[in-house]
């Protein structure tokens, strides 16, 4: 039998003690200090008063803020409904390989994160944009064929036009579902994995289609690996800074952005500081959904 | 059909790295707090907080030959940032390089110490014209560094004439998803101003309005608000005409002779660079020492040949060669400076009002 913390009291103490106080020292006291700052207002162009005052948050409340999170958490339903698409098929796929493959399609879905964000996101703009790569191959794909019209006396294409890719909002969801994309597959993966067989053979022999039992039972059983999946791949979309900042248009302000320009440019840390918390706030409620949902269901099965 | 490897420039990739990585910097100078040695004097170390691509090859190791004074540079990449990373607390650092509106907001923050001319004799070499600038009356906290103008950068290729205004950029579909503008709130509200033929400072808050309704109109035909790589997005052929510095067009151009750049006819922005001591810096006498030697007439010609900005230190300039001294992009004509000013420091209010302007514009 499992013996409970509760009787090494000392032993836990000293192994979970050093955590504690790293996670006040360095994570709970300096978010307290940004949370106490949303409270305040600058004084000259150094200091920050908590006056307790609540201007800021009546700011952040403002049509044009609320306006700019409603696109960032559209840009994050966008990513996370798309991840969910592509990823599932590709968990169901590793699931169902053999180990071996296995082994090789999980080393694939992990590699990317072998390089840094910044890196993959600039190998993205140089296959996006107007002299990249996608226009490259299309480029030479019409000028192929403009010969071979030409060849069996046809008129041939007429000027070739690059595909506008770049700088706009197609490439900001495009490149977050490219980030995010690992993020779901694993926890899908880690639910479909621990699935078990006998339920999916059970549906087969008393005569459910293929689809019919991906949605009557596949789904309802990996409830838990999806849910995951989608908050830890809404949770840092909706947040996001850098796919915006370098992969998007002049459209494409995300709310991580304007908190940037708070925290330098405009010199209004308390009001970053609000905005930051509004989006904390929102992901708070968001991992709460989750948790409620959860308890519903497993209410539900008792 | 050739193809050009698309690649980007080392300031906005550094840019972006600190975007990415920010609080590994965190403390990352704790390590160089000031022990002085025994005797009183300094010991010989230096911390130089500098823009990136911003000083000549060897001006550092020949410091170092020169005074035994070992110099760490760090990088920032703009303004803000350093502003942002001071106002806490100086973490370290003995000498910065704030541009003129930063070099006044900073001083009125009390964050920039007063600078002992006696121990600075190579201001000797300073060009006149830039020792009593409005932006610090008497040189009392800076020694300028070098100066740039902000204009228009085009392939010239896909232009029609010399897009010598700023209607092309802010008010006009003739370049419709080719343009990208610069991201600073300030310049860009600055710049319309002057294209509606008002001074960069003291714009009227009608004229506020106006900008605004000009901005969010041009905005479809904008393809990007770009981080001050405007540069890299001409030589890329992402978009043909750019809002951008004079030495970063200066750079492509000697790679790309399609690269064209133009100080619009109602005038620009102005900007200068200038080498400050932060207050609390641990070492002050080597950074005096350091100040001076940069502004050295050999040393400051070494640098602007790495990195092509005029440079206000005449000494140095007498020793360029002609193809900077005489070069109409690093030097416009006096014609296309006439206009030029520089922009000032206008309150934490007018930062703020910039900023929020921007923000609708960006969110409309």
């Amino acid at each position: 039998m499992e013996q409970s913390w509760t009787r090494a009291k000392g032993a836990f103490l000293a192994v979970f003690s050093p955590t504690v106080l790293w996670l006040f020292a360095f994570f709970l006291l300096p978010m307290g200090i940004i949370w106490a700052y949303s409270f305040g207002q600058n004084e000259g162009l150094v200091d920050i008063a908590v006056t307790g005052t609540l201007a800021n948050y009546a700011r952040v409340l403002q049509p044009l803020y609320l306006l700019i999170f409603l696109k960032s958490l559209w840009f994050a339903f966008l990513t996370t409904a798309l991840c969910l698409v592509i990823g599932f098929p590709v968990a169901m796929a590793i699931t169902f390989a053999s180990e071996k493959t296995k082994a090789w399609l999980l080393v694939l879905i992990m590699l990317p994160f072998w390089t840094n964000l910044l890196i993959r996101t600039y190998a993205l703009m140089a296959v996006l944009r107007t002299e990249g790569y996608v226009n490259w191959a299309y480029h030479w794909l019409w000028d192929e064929t403009s010969g071979l019209l030409q060849m069996i006396g046809q008129a041939p294409l007429g000027a070739f036009t690059p595909l506008d890719l770049l700088h706009k909002n197609f490439a900001v969801v495009f490149g977050l579902v490219y980030v995010n994309l690992p993020f779901m597959v694993l926890p899908l993966y880690a639910a479909l994995d621990r699935l078990d067989r006998s339920y999916l053979e059970a549906s087969l022999d008393l005569g459910a289609g293929h689809l019919t039992t991906l949605f009557r039972i596949i789904v309802p059983l990996a409830l838990p690996g999806i849910a995951s999946g989608v908050l830890i791949t809404f949770i840092p979309a909706l947040g996001s800074y850098l796919t915006p900042d370098l992969l998007g248009g002049p459209d494409s302000q995300m709310i991580a952005s304007v908190i940037e320009r708070q925290f330098k440019r405009a010199n209004d840390w308390p009001f970053g500081a609000a905005l930051s918390f509004m989006l904390m706030y929102m992901t708070f409620a968001a991992v709460a959904l989750q948790a409620i949902l959860a308890r519903r269901r497993a209410e539900a099965r008792q | 059909m050739s193809m050009r490897i698309p690649r980007t420039s080392r300031r906005s990739l550094l840019k972006a790295m600190g975007a990415a990585a920010v609080g590994i910097s965190f403390g990352g100078l704790e390590a160089c707090s000031p022990s002085k040695p025994e005797g009183g004097g300094e010991e010989p170390k230096l911390n130089f907080y500098n823009w990136d691509t911003y000083i000549g090859e060897t001006t550092l190791a020949d410091f170092k030959k020169a005074t035994g004074v070992d110099v760490n540079m760090s990088l920032f990449s703009t303004n803000d940032e350093l502003f942002a990373k001071l106002k806490a607390g100086n973490p370290g650092y003995d000498v910065i390089v704030p541009s003129n509106e930063f070099v006044t907001r900073m001083s009125e923050a009390g964050l920039l110490m007063q600078l002992d001319h006696s121990k600075i004799p190579n201001m000797k070499n300073i060009d006149p014209a830039f020792l009593d600038p409005d932006y610090d009356k008497g040189r009392k906290f800076s020694m300028p560094y070098t100066w740039l103008v902000t204009g228009i950068g085009y392939r010239k290729s896909k232009m029609q004439g010399v897009p010598d205004s700023w209607k092309w950029v802010f008010d006009s579909a003739q370049y419709k998803g080719r343009i990208a503008l610069l991201s600073e709130s300030a310049d860009l509200m600055r710049l319309s101003a002057k294209y509606l033929g008002h001074s960069v400072t003291g714009i009227p808050l009608e004229m506020v309005k106006q900008i605004e309704a000009m901005l969010i109109k041009q905005k479809p035909n904008v393809k990007a608000f770009h981080e001050d790589d405007g540069q890299t997005l001409l030589q890329n052929g992402d978009v043909d005409i750019v809002i951008e510095y004079s030495g970063d067009i200066a750079q492509v151009m000697k790679e790309d002779n399609d690269i064209g750049f133009v100080v619009p006819k109602e005038g620009s922005l102005l900007n200068s660079d200038g080498l400050c001591i932060p207050t609390g810096a641990p070492r002050p006498d080597n950074a005096h020492k350091f100040i001076n030697y940069i502004l050295d007439a050999q040393a400051g010609a070494e640098i602007s040949k790495t990195i092509l900005y005029p440079t206000p230190n005449a000494a140095a300039k007498a020793l360029m060669p002609d193809d900077y001294k005489n070069n109409p992009v690093i030097f416009p004509p006096a014609d296309q400076l006439a206009n030029c000013e520089y922009g000032a420091f206008e309150g934490a209010e007018r930062a703020k009002l910039y900023e929020d302007v921007i923000t609708r514009v960006r969110a409309a």
